[in-house]
């Protein structure tokens, strides 16, 4: 190629293009390692076994995400701040236009990198064992047929008990729980503490989605299909069930109250759901909304609103109840 | 090679005299290349300061947790409609109206291969914007489930939502805009890829294209074999929809899953039909003001190609959280993380480009350094989101949203204008104002991560898409991306008067004011109607920055 202009001056001396190598290099191994620590108290509690694990997945992908993204940056950066050109001057930079090695190397480290992740995320969901109850038959049609999975799972005998299997049924825009031992409905999620769970998910009407984020796992629901989902909860507290697939005008209130508790406080619930003369409603936070609609921006739309689920199966587990208005908004 | 077979009335007279042309041509059935991009351009743009302000109103009500400015009815159709026009109104018709000014100009063409395909799909486009928009004017308002649509809920529509017993309403209307902004997608594909493969100037063999053409060539040979899954798909819903079939409805045998699977076998490469050319657009850009080569050409010529195939096998990690079994989800976890590797030779390439180089800060190289430090971060959470167990917790929350977001924003729309800067010369003869184009820069800089980076804390929190109300834990976030949001929306202002004043009355352009090395940059700017006055010859590699006709002092400006 010809080329009239002199070999380019050096704009930088060796030494401090060393020096600037050690620095950055320093400073991108420490940040790296501190936001892949810091990266778990960006998560929510972690109310489940699974939550622990896929913390552990997302703070390897931090580091390991950070490693690349500041060495990117630290060589941009470096280049802008000591590599200007003087005005005027549009001589060339340098005329390297290829490096056979260089470039197999940034292809290979990278499929070696993603190999690397990809097998992480595999044995992090083999460790989950989402559906790992495919042994375990039951007379659902449509049921899941997952492959069996051998030992890796979290799952113990006890949850493949069917006495400890809990019916989950989303419609617009309610949850309700029927737990088949005791044969009765609820609209709030209790489950035992250190024992692992056993949902079958159902949907009444269109795609939804199971999703508690302290629990970190989440499954959508699909109408005429009985899902199975299985996960272990390990820390006692009140946590919110969400609606995860699009569902709607009330998609953001159709959430339900998940209680992670002691077997005391479990049995306790149970006794006082039993002593009651009527089965218990489900809320419906909509309810309150469409009975009293506000002012706002585009309500015209909603006076033609007459949405009905348009293929509904003949028996609903459970009467709708209307919330309270106070509980209604903001959630 | 011989120049596209013209109609004698194309010929017009004054044919190579540059801008001797009346503006009014721009509201004609041109069949000029040139007429056609800026056409493209200007009504795209318009689209996107629609789907920006339908931005802000979602905005504005995620303000505050509670419901307070839009009802739901209208929020859900905002931010359907929000997608819709940013995606199929806005990204991928602005890379076309771009590329039908560049394309035939960087290959050394004369025109289009065909000039009036080119002005028909042009010509549609505006035409199903009008119609999707009005749909608003609906009794029971603009569609309302998303741009995807996924059914049972999309055909969930009551009699008095829509005219003629329900037969046009929101839902049906978005499809019917959607099947032809399609057709309009497919004419301009199959333009594009007859024009790139056939009406290459002498010499011009297809590893001493720039990687822009690459770009253009790999993302519409993408359209042209999975948009019509997409079409398929969108003609079973409106019979699901308005003739009572049941293609996709669960209680009568049909299959709802199905639609997802057709639905994101087109609308994942449809992400990398919109990404590639903002891509080539960096390549174009950094060894322009980094007066080096593109490092490692031929290997980012192979990545880009790789695309098409990669493309094709990775959908389903749209579906990690749906009724996919286990095998599938782990073999496309596997897939999905390959489509890190061509990327990171692109990310590569650039970085050893701009390493040790000659950097001139002008707007565009701010634009598309600014671009790729930004990209880097939204394939890094990509690559996070492809790992399936990490997916299962942020599938469906803002998590998702931020990383799209500086996808389409942080890294195409920079690009976008990062482009327009650098060939703004060469599409009016004039130059843009230096001052205005980095204060531009420096607002959206701090508009865009202002507005997208906290959707990362807010996903990780477990805070979900398209609610337009939400728990009071999610607020502070929320407060800033809003304000990102209106900032953004300001940061526009600065871009529009630099171009239309500088289009008025800049200091008129010369025909390389960059030294820049392409075809687009040997003739007059603008070029004349024929392009060239005579078609040249390609004899150098491609960003031949060492060439004495590149690398030079310029005393002039001094």
């Amino acid at each position: 190629m010809s080329n009239s202009s002199q070999s380019p001056p050096k704009l930088v001396s060796k030494t401090v293009e060393i020096i600037f190598f050690v620095v950055w290099t320093t400073i991108t191994i420490l940040l790296s390692y501190w936001l892949g620590q810091a990266s778990y108290s960006w998560m929510p509690p972690q109310a489940t076994l699974e939550a622990e694990k896929v913390d552990g997945l997302f703070s390897f992908l931090v580091t390991l995400g950070s490693v690349i993204f500041l060495g990117v940056f630290g060589m941009i950066g470096h280049s802008v701040l000591v590599c200007r050109a003087k005005k005027g001057d549009f001589s060339e930079g340098h005329p390297v236009r290829s490096n056979t090695g260089l470039e197999l190397l940034w292809t290979g480290i990278p499929i070696l990198l993603v190999l690397w992740i990809s097998v992480q995320g595999l044995h992090v969901y083999s460790l989950l064992d989402l559906k790992g109850l495919s042994t375990f038959a039951h007379t659902h049609t449509g049921t899941e047929l997952a492959q069996a999975r051998s030992g890796t799972g979290l799952l113990t005998a006890a949850a493949a008990a069917p006495e400890n299997t809990i019916e989950v049924t989303a419609k617009q825009w309610a949850w309700s729980f029927h737990y088949l031992d005791q044969n009765i409905t609820t609209d709030e999620l209790h489950l035992l503490v250190n024992q692992p769970v056993h949902l079958v998910l159902k949907s009444a009407d269109v795609l939804h989605g199971f999703y508690v984020p302290a629990f970190r796992i989440k499954q959508d629901i699909i109408p005429n299909r009985a899902i199975d989902f299985v996960f272990s909860p390990i820390l006692e507290g009140e946590y919110r069930l969400q609606d995860s697939q699009f569902s709607g005008t009330f998609f953001p209130l159709m959430v339900a109250k998940v209680q992670v508790e002691s077997a005391a406080a479990f049995q306790q619930w149970r006794s006082q759901l039993a002593s009651q003369p009527h089965p218990p409603l489900i809320t419906d936070l909509s309810a309150a909304e469409r009975a009293h609609p506000s002012n706002l921006w585009g309500q015209r739309w909603s006076s033609q609103q007459a949405i009905q689920p348009a293929n509904q199966p003949a028996n609903q587990p459970a009467t709708i109840k209307n919330a309270t208005a106070s509980s209604s908004k903001s959630s | 090679m011989t120049s596209p077979d013209l109609t004698p009335s194309d010929l017009t007279p004054s044919g190579l005299a540059p801008s001797a042309e009346p503006w009014q041509r721009y509201f004609s059935f041109s069949t000029d290349h040139k007429v056609i991009g800026i056409q493209y351009l200007i009504t795209s743009f318009g689209f996107l300061l629609i789907g920006g302000l339908l931005a802000m109103l979602m905005r504005a009500e995620l303000l505050t947790p509670a419901l307070n400015v839009v009802s739901r009815e209208l929020y859900d159709g905002l931010f359907t409609m929000h997608g819709t026009v940013m995606i199929f109104l806005w990204t991928i018709p602005t890379f076309v109206g771009l590329a039908n000014y560049l394309v035939p100009l960087m290959i050394g063409a004369r025109d289009m291969a065909f000039p009036k395909l080119n002005a028909i799909a042009f010509w549609i486009l505006p035409a199903a914007g009008v119609l999707l928009l009005s749909s608003f004017f609906l009794p029971g308002g603009s569609a309302q489930s998303g741009w995807w649509s996924y059914p049972p809920l999309s055909t969930q529509i009551a009699a008095s939502d829509g005219l003629l017993c329900g037969q046009i309403n929101g839902q049906s209307v978005w499809i019917i805009s959607m099947v032809l902004i399609g057709i309009s997608s497919i004419m301009a594909a199959v333009n594009f890829v007859t024009t790139i493969l056939w009406m290459r100037a002498p010499g011009m063999t297809l590893f001493k294209m720039p990687i822009f053409v690459w770009t253009m060539l790999s993302a519409q040979l993408m359209q042209l074999i999975f948009l019509p899954s997409l079409t398929g798909a969108l003609i079973l819903l409106l019979f699901d929809l308005n003739f009572g079939t049941h293609f996709f409805q669960p209680f009568e045998g049909g299959n709802p899953v199905l639609y997802e699977h057709l639905f994101w076998f087109y609308s994942h490469p449809a992400v990398y039909i919109w990404a590639l050319p903002a891509w080539g657009v960096f390549s174009e850009v950094i060894p322009a003001f980094t007066r080096n080569p593109l490092f490692g050409y031929r290997s980012v010529a192979i990545a880009t190609f790789t695309f098409v195939p990669i493309t094709g096998v990775v959908w389903v990690h749209h579906m990690f959280a749906s009724g996919t079994p286990g095998w599938m989800r782990t073999f496309f976890m596997f897939t999905t993380e390959l489509v890190a590797v061509p990327t990171g030779i692109k990310v590569f390439a650039w970085t050893a480009t701009i390493w040790r180089s000659r950097l001139h800060l002008d707007t565009p190289l701010l634009f598309a350094m600014g671009g790729v430090v930004m990209f880097v971060l939204a394939g890094i959470t990509g690559v996070m989101l492809g790992v399936l167990p990490f997916d299962l917790h942020v599938n469906n929350t803002y998590f998702i949203v931020g990383h799209f977001h500086y996808i389409v924003f942080n890294t195409i729309v920079m690009a976008y204008f990062a482009g327009i800067y650098y060939w703004f010369p060469k599409l009016t003869g004039r130059m843009y104002s230096e001052n205005w184009g980095r204060l531009h820069f420096g607002l959206v800089f701090i508009g865009a991560n202002l507005n997208f980076f906290p959707m990362f804390p807010l996903g990780l929190q477990g805070m979900l898409r398209r609610v337009s109300s939400y728990d009071p834990q999610y607020a502070d976030w929320n407060v800033l991306a809003s304000l990102g949001a209106f900032f953004l929306g300001v940061s526009t202002l600065p871009f529009i008067v630099n171009i239309i004043v500088s289009w008025m009355q800049g200091t008129p352009a010369e025909d390389n004011p960059w030294y820049a090395t392409g075809l687009e940059w040997q003739t007059t700017s603008p070029p004349p109607k024929e392009n060239f006055e005579e078609i040249p010859v390609v004899t150098l590699l491609p960003y031949s920055y060492g060439d004495s006709r590149y690398s030079v002092q310029d005393t002039s400006s001094l």
